[in-house]
């Protein structure tokens, strides 16, 4: 009897030993128990996939074609450029809301502020951990940024310039002109004037 | 003594499958070695990255991106520049040759889910994820199992949050109750609608 419940307690030591506990952290795959149908022969995005020469799962589009839904139109609200030429446009195209503006302010926050900081001052987290040069959106030396067109904004975000990369791909037009519309607040904000103020508040600021 | 044996070791059969044919052991726990080490924690705790940053197709996709190597170069052109453990990185910015990430979270071919559904109608990254802000190497967290999104589709009210605390993974709201009623109103004003029909999830 006690040979038996001995044999035992080495059996749970065992399995125990091998196959751990629930939750531990593994290198092992998953194990798919009854694997009949949980992969099939189906594209999944980002993936290896031996059908097509490249090897990957998501190709680019071929030479001359473009995703359904994209904006392939050169209007100024797709390019930031006046249509028929390389100028461009001065104000933003698209009707400038509140809504355009909590959108702006809010993919601002995402893309842009890790670098070009809350203010946009060009001190964001990064310029403490090893990034020198991130552009000052208010640029109080040259006010380069400040009297640029809405449209050079617009193509600075679209394909990046210098060392800064292009936000094109994850911001779509709409978006791009939000930020635009956001950046241009924030110019404002330490643009303005003690005039700008009606006269009764001006006391409370001095 | 024949029945004693019987329990014993029937028992022990049944109780270890029970234990261990579960996802809970089955995947839970899973952390491969990435050809990068890419610590979460840094990016999102440390720098305040969003998770959008990188991920940038979850509110608008089914799926949910991995970020390709300039994303990284955006910053990583000027930060740890000459880091041995970034050469991968930048050979991929360089001749577009992907990185070979290695998928940690994977549903069956059989189940369709759906980033978007969840993110745009108050359901956090941390609650199918865990906490991935906190994680040096990301881990499979949850079991990801049907009951796992039963259990939240048979009554989401308590488990939703406003749209622009989805991604900020350590949000608590002000307390568990206020949560509680909070999300309550959400699924009541957004119409939310989590549908148990086995054709939501096996399309
Ligand atoms: C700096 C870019 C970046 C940010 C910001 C970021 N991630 Fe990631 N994430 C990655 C990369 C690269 C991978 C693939 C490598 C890996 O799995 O560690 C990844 C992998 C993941 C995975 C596992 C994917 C799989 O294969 O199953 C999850 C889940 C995830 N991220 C969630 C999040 C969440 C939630 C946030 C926000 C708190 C976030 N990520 C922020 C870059 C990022
Ligand atoms: C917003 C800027 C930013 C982006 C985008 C970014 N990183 Fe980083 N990364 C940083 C900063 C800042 C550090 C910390 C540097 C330090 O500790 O000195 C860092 C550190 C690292 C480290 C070293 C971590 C450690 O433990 O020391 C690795 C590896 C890394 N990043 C990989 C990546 C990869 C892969 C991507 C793309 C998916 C990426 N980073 C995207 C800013 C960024
Ligand atoms: C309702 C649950 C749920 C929520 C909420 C959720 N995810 Fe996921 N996520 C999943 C599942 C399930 C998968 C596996 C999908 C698959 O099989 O392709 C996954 C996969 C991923 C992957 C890996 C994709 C790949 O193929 O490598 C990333 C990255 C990811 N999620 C990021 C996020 C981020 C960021 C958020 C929050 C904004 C988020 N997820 C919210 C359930 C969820
Ligand atoms: C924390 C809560 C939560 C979890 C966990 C969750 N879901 Fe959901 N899911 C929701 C909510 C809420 C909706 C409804 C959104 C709406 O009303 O549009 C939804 C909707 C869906 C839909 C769309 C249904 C339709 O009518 O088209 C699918 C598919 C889905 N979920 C799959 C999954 C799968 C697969 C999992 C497990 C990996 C999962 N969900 C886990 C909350 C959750
Ligand atoms: C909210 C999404 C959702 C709904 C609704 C749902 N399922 Fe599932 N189902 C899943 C997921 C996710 C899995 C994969 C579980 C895993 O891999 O651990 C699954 C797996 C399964 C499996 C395979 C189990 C196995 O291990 O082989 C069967 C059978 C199944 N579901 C039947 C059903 C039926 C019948 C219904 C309707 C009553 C239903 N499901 C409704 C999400 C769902």
């Amino acid at each position: 009897m006690r040979y038996i419940f001995i044999v035992w307690v080495v059996c749970v030591a065992v399995v125990v030993g091998f196959a751990g506990f629930k939750g531990d952290k593994t290198r092992r795959p998953p194990i798919e128990l009854f694997p009949d149908m949980d992969r099939q022969p189906k594209l999944r995005p980002q993936a290896e996939n031996a059908f097509f020469k490249d090897g990957r799962s998501s190709q680019l589009p071929p030479q001359g074609t473009i995703a359904r839904n994209s904006r392939w139109e050169q209007t100024a609200e797709n390019t930031g450029r006046i249509p028929g030429g390389t100028n461009f446009v001065n104000a933003i195209p698209v009707p400038v809301t509140s809504e355009l503006m909590a959108r702006g302010q809010e993919r601002y926050t995402i893309y842009c502020l890790p670098c070009h900081g809350a203010s946009g001052d060009g001190k964001g987290v990064t310029s403490k951990l090893g990034m020198t040069l991130v552009g000052d959106l208010h640029d109080q030396k040259g006010r380069k940024l400040v009297t640029a067109s809405d449209g050079q904004i617009f193509d600075t975000i679209t394909n990046g310039r210098n060392l800064m990369g292009a936000y094109g791909s994850v911001l779509d037009p709409k978006d791009r002109w939000a930020v635009v519309a956001y950046v241009r607040a924030l110019q404002l904000s330490r643009l303005g004037l003690l005039d700008d103020i009606p006269a009764a508040d001006r006391a409370s600021i001095k | 003594m024949a029945v004693l044996v019987l329990l014993l070791f029937g028992g022990g059969a049944v109780g270890g499958i029970w234990y261990y044919f579960s996802p809970k052991y089955t995947r839970v726990g899973y952390s491969p070695i990435q050809p990068v080490p890419f610590p979460h924690s840094v990016h999102v705790d440390q720098v305040g990255l969003d998770c959008r940053y990188c991920h940038s197709q979850v509110e608008k996709s089914w799926y949910s991106n991995i970020p390709s190597a300039t994303t990284c170069m955006n910053c990583h052109n000027q930060i740890l520049k000459e880091d041995p453990r970034l050469q991968i990185i930048r050979d991929s910015a360089q001749d577009g040759r992907p990185v070979p990430w290695v998928q940690v979270h994977k549903v069956p071919d059989y189940v369709y889910f759906n980033h978007s559904v969840h993110v745009n109608r108050g359901v956090s990254c941390v609650h199918c994820h865990g906490e991935i802000n906190k994680m040096d190497e990301v881990y499979h967290a949850k079991p990801l199992s049907m009951t796992f999104c039963l259990d939240c589709h048979r009554n989401p009210g308590p488990n939703l949050r406003p749209l622009d605390r989805i991604t900020d993974l350590g949000w608590k709201g002000a307390n568990p109750d206020v949560q509680k009623s909070q999300g309550e109103q959400f699924a009541h004003d957004w119409k939310v609608n989590a549908s148990q029909n086995c054709s939501a999830c096996h399309r």
